[in-house]
Parts: C-alpha cells; structure tokens; sequence
C-alpha cells in the first residue's frame, strides 16, 4: 500500500495572511532562542577571553583571541578540579547503576508477583513522593554521624541502592506491566527462576524505560548540592557542584570568572551531550510525569 | 496441582516479591517512616549532636512563631518567591508551548534552543547569572544600558537580589518540564474542536480562552501543585549566589530552606530545625489541599 503524500506536498497555495503569521512567528522564535541561549553563549565566550577583556567596558562577545587558559591549566590551580570532576563521576556512575538495577526489581516485584500486602505497600511508597526531603533530612543525617559516615561518600551512594525513589518505580511498573505475561510463563515452564526472568527477559526487553531512568538518576546526582554539601567537609573530596561554590568564594576581593566559567562549561557539557545523544528519551521522560501526575 | 502444592508455589512467588521489593521496603522502613516519625520527636528537643538531647516541649515551635523574626523573615521571603515563580512558571512555558506547538518549518532545533537551558545544573547556571548580574561588569546591565536604563545592583541590593533569583529560576524554567508538559497537552487538544470554533468566526484569544485553556486544566493543576511544593523549597540558587551562603544582603534571600540549613548544620539546632521542617511538611499539605479543592471542581478531565 502506498503512504500517504506528505502534507507539504498536497498543501494550498499559501494565501498571503498566512505568510505574514509564519514570518512574524519565526521572527517571535528566533529572538526567544537567542534570549535563551544567550547566557550559554556568554559562559563560553567569558571562559575563552584574555583575563583583562572579562571585565572590559562595554562587555565583548567574541574573544579578540581565544585563550585555552583557563580549561587547560588555571581551572586545576585554582581548586583541585581534576580530582572534583572524577569524585563526580565515580559517584555518579555508582548511583546511577544502583538506581536503576534496584528500582527495576521493585517495579518488577510491584507489577508482577502477588504477595500479602503488596498494593499496600507500594502506595505508602507513593505516598513518600509527597514528603518534602527537608523532614528527613536531619534524622538522616544524626544517623549516619552515629555510624560514622559524615566526610565520607556512604551517605551519598548507599542510599542509591534503595531504588532511587518512588518515582522512578513507578515509571517502570507501568511499562513493566504492558510486557506480556505469556513470555514469562514460557519462561516458568522452562524451570527458570524469577530471578533469571527479570534478567533475561524483563530488562532486555525495557531498555528505553530503563535509559529514562538512568537519564533522571543522572541529572539528579550530577546536579545535587544539598547532599554533598551536608556531607562532605574535606575539599579533596568534593563533587563538582561544590567544586563550582567553591571557586566562587576562593579570592576575597575578586571571583576568578574566567577558569570559573571554563569549570561551569566542564559541567554543562557531559549534561548537553547527553541530551543530543538520548533526546526523545528525555522528553519522553519528563512528558510521562504529567501525564500521570 | 494439588492444594498443597499451590499454596507452596503461592508462597514461593510472594517470598519472591519481598526479594524483588526489599529496596523500597529498606527505602520506606530507614529512609521515610523512620526518619519522619524521628523529626517529629526530634522537634520537641533541645539538641546539639554533641550533648544527648533534651526534652523542651513545645519550646522550639513557640520560639519560631513569637521570638524568631528570621524565621517570619524567610518565610516571607519564601512566599515572595513563591507568589513570582509559580504563576510565572506557568504562564511562561504556556506560552513558550503555544509557539512551539506552530507547524512551521525547523522547529525541533527551536525546541531544543528553548529547552537547553532546563538542563543546565542548578549550581552552573547560579554561578553564571552571578557573573551575568554582576552590576559592574555583567552582561545583564550592559544590555540594560544599550536602552539607556541604569541596571540595579542585584545581587548585592536587599530590594533587587530576590528578583534576580527569580530571573535565573525562570530562564532555567521557561523551556524546561512545564512547557513540555503543555506542549503534550496542546498537542491532545482535538482538532475538531478548533474547527468548529472557527466555523463560529471565534478571534484567537476567544479560542485560547474557551477551549485550549480549559482543556488544558489538568496539567496546569499538575504543574501548580508540582510548583508549590518546589518553590517551598528553594535553596540551591540563593546558597550559592550569596556570599558564604549566607542568604545576604541583609538576609533579603535567606529562604525557608536555606534558614533551615543555617540551624541545623551552622548552628547545630537539630530540635528547632526539625520543628521548621514539620511546619514546612504542614504548610505544604494544607497548600496542596487547598489547590486540590478549589482548582480541582474547575479542572476539565477531557
């Protein structure tokens, strides 16, 4: 069967109006992007200007010459920004891992064993979405000074193992649930466990839900401030979202923007390569939790 | 199978279960129950960390109301925040939605322009717009001075530092998960219910406001709700943008949160922040309860 031309091709001609409305939405479009992109664009331009243009009068857009300074050597002397940036990463990925692969068993345990008390539990799990983290915040912290933890990454990765929240389960029961239940039954009768089901069979087959997840955990512990900030005193080991503070705070008299904007861009980056490598998951994500919100 | 048999295989899959969901149990029973239920008692206390705690009462909570002015101080300055970010983060990306929802050619490269900024860390984007509201060297007011408007102080003025929060949280906002959002939303509205309307000679606003608007109720109470509670707890952008974090000048951005932070881990006040965090708990229960009750007869469910 033949599809369907394409709607350009069989479209009216354009009656004049209608010209007039396109121009002036692109024209409403365009100035919109470049406001918004705009202090993106100047964080580059100020980590890549000469020291003395950064504080020129009337401020320059485009570097006279572009100096890589500031990423290859004054944005490591300042703070230690090396050894932050891999504390991030190794924190990160460690959290990352651990959200998912434990989220995904909860979503599995929800969405297809029975179990006594089950459905109850799950939506006391919900529930949890609602409580606003500052409420447990100090027990969790007197507990994990009690056992030692404070100034060490524990009370940063641990808790990852614990599914990563409500939310994240959620979202993949609900696509846990539309996998047919007749590939797992096939799968009890060979004399599989559960445990090689939800291996074999589960979590090859949710793979795009799976990278959504990843995706928030991602965000979410690159981004964090709050937890290392209460954690973590000792600078050497710090993650990148105080590394960024720090700098910040580092001269008294005058804040180094330059290597700060260089460290700022190290930060952005991995987060929009990300975006432009995985994007329909990203706004397939976010476009989830409204729907079912 | 027999009777006995099915009931072991009935409780085999359910010990199962309880495997496969021991991490949400463990994350209810040590990361939520728990520590919920001790910042209750916790809030009824005198406690240092150092020294064991101390039973006052309701001590810390009659402090907070009739002698702490800080607190009256940072709740106001959180309400401030509030009644600017939360009708300016919907109607905003509403609007950003509403041109992104235009058939007109490259429009995914004008989606992405609008949305990257969304993605930009917390912490990033604060130290940049600390760099860009520099009042002597920043972009901001260099632009402002193109106009001929002489650009305040921002961040270092009592009056302008809360709007300059306000500005960085909307430029991460604008194009971020409340306009996608939307923008799913638009995009369900039934196209036959436009048609009609332009059978009728409807004018645009006329269409927006009868029909796009009211079936887009759901989400707009989604995101409102959803912008309460995250604008309750606003911290990250007022830490960093302030001198040792400190919620200056003149504790014009000390927030709710920030306050909180300051008791529980400068001051070691861990009963008087635990009694501010349930005050907070409450206060957004009653909030969410009350947009539940009054948007909620007016939502259209399409």
């Amino acid at each position: 069967m033949r599809t369907k031309p394409a709607p350009e091709l069989v479209r009216d001609p354009v009656a004049p109006a209608e010209i007039v409305r396109r121009i002036l939405i692109h024209l409403v479009l365009l100035s919109g992007a470049v406001v918004f992109l705009f202090p993106l664009i100047w964080m580059l331009s100020t980590s890549l200007k000469p020291p003395d243009e950064i504080f020129s009068i009337p401020p320059k857009l485009i570097p006279s010459t572009f100096v890589w300074e500031n990423y290859t050597k004054r944005v490591f002397e300042i703070v230690p920004y090396g050894r932050h940036y891999l504390n991030s990463i190794i924190i990160v990925s460690i959290s990352v891992f651990a959200n998912v692969l434990t989220a995904a068993m909860c979503a599995y345990g929800f969405a297809r064993l029975r179990a006594p008390g089950r459905d109850w539990i799950f939506g006391v799990f919900l529930a949890t979405m609602m409580l606003p983290p500052q409420v447990m915040m100090i027990p969790l912290f007197i507990g994990f000074q009690k056992i030692g933890w404070i100034n060490t990454w524990k009370p940063l990765i641990v808790p990852a193992f614990l599914s990563g929240g409500a939310f994240n389960v959620f979202l993949l029961r609900q696509f846990f649930m539309t996998i047919p239940r007749d590939l797992e039954e096939a799968g009890l009768i060979d004399g599989c466990g559960r445990i090689t089901i939800f291996a074999r069979i589960i979590v090859p087959l949710s793979r795009p839900a799976l990278v959504t997840i990843a995706i928030f955990s991602f965000m979410y512990h690159w981004n964090d401030f709050l937890t290392p900030l209460i954690y973590l005193h000792d600078q050497d080991k710090y993650t990148l979202s105080l590394s960024l503070n720090l700098f910040k705070g580092m001269y008294i008299s005058r804040t180094p923007w330059g290597p700060l904007m260089a460290a700022s861009v190290m930060m952005v980056a991995p987060v929009i390569a990300l975006f432009f490598a995985v994007q329909r998951h990203f706004v397939e994500g976010i476009t989830l939790t409204g729907l079912k919100g | 199978m027999s009777g006995a048999g099915r009931s072991s295989a009935r409780r085999r899959e359910a010990l199962a279960c309880y495997g496969f969901i021991m991490p949400a149990i463990l994350f209810l029973a040590l990361m939520a129950v728990g520590p919920i239920i001790a910042s209750f008692v916790i809030s009824f206390t005198y406690w240092d960390v150092m020294t064991p705690p101390q039973w006052i009462g309701l001590e810390n909570y009659r402090e907070m109301f009739f002698h702490d002015p800080l607190f009256w101080k940072s709740l106001w300055n959180t309400l401030y925040f509030t009644a600017f970010i939360v009708p300016l983060g919907t109607i905003v990306p509403f609007l950003v939605a509403m041109l992104l929802n235009s058939r007109i050619r490259g429009m995914p490269i004008y989606r992405t322009c609008f949305y990257l900024p969304s993605i930009v860390p917390v912490v990033a984007g604060s130290v940049l717009w600390l760099w860009i509201l520099n009042p002597d060297f920043g972009l901001f007011n260099a632009v402002l001075g193109v106009f001929g408007i002489e650009g305040p102080l921002w961040m270092y003025s009592p009056k302008w530092s809360k709007p300059a929060i306000i500005l960085m949280t909307l430029w991460g906002m604008a194009g971020g998960p409340n306009m996608l959002i939307y923008l799913a939303g638009l995009q369900g509205v039934p196209r036959s219910l436009y048609e009609a309307a332009d059978m009728d000679g409807a004018r645009w606003f006329t269409r927006v406001w009868n029909i796009t608007i009211p079936m887009m109720s759901p989400y707009f109470l989604f995101t409102l709700v959803m912008g309460f509670i995250q604008a309750f707890q606003v911290f990250t952008q007022a830490y960093v943008m302030t001198t040792r974090g400190d919620g200056g000048p003149i504790d014009s951005t000390l927030f709710y949160v920030l306050y909180l932070y300051h008791k529980a881990f400068r001051q070691f006040e861990m009963g008087y922040a635990s009694a501010m965090a349930w005050v907070l708990f409450v206060v957004i229960l009653i909030i969410t309860g009350i947009q539940f009750k009054l948007l909620g007869k007016r939502v259209h469910y399409g």
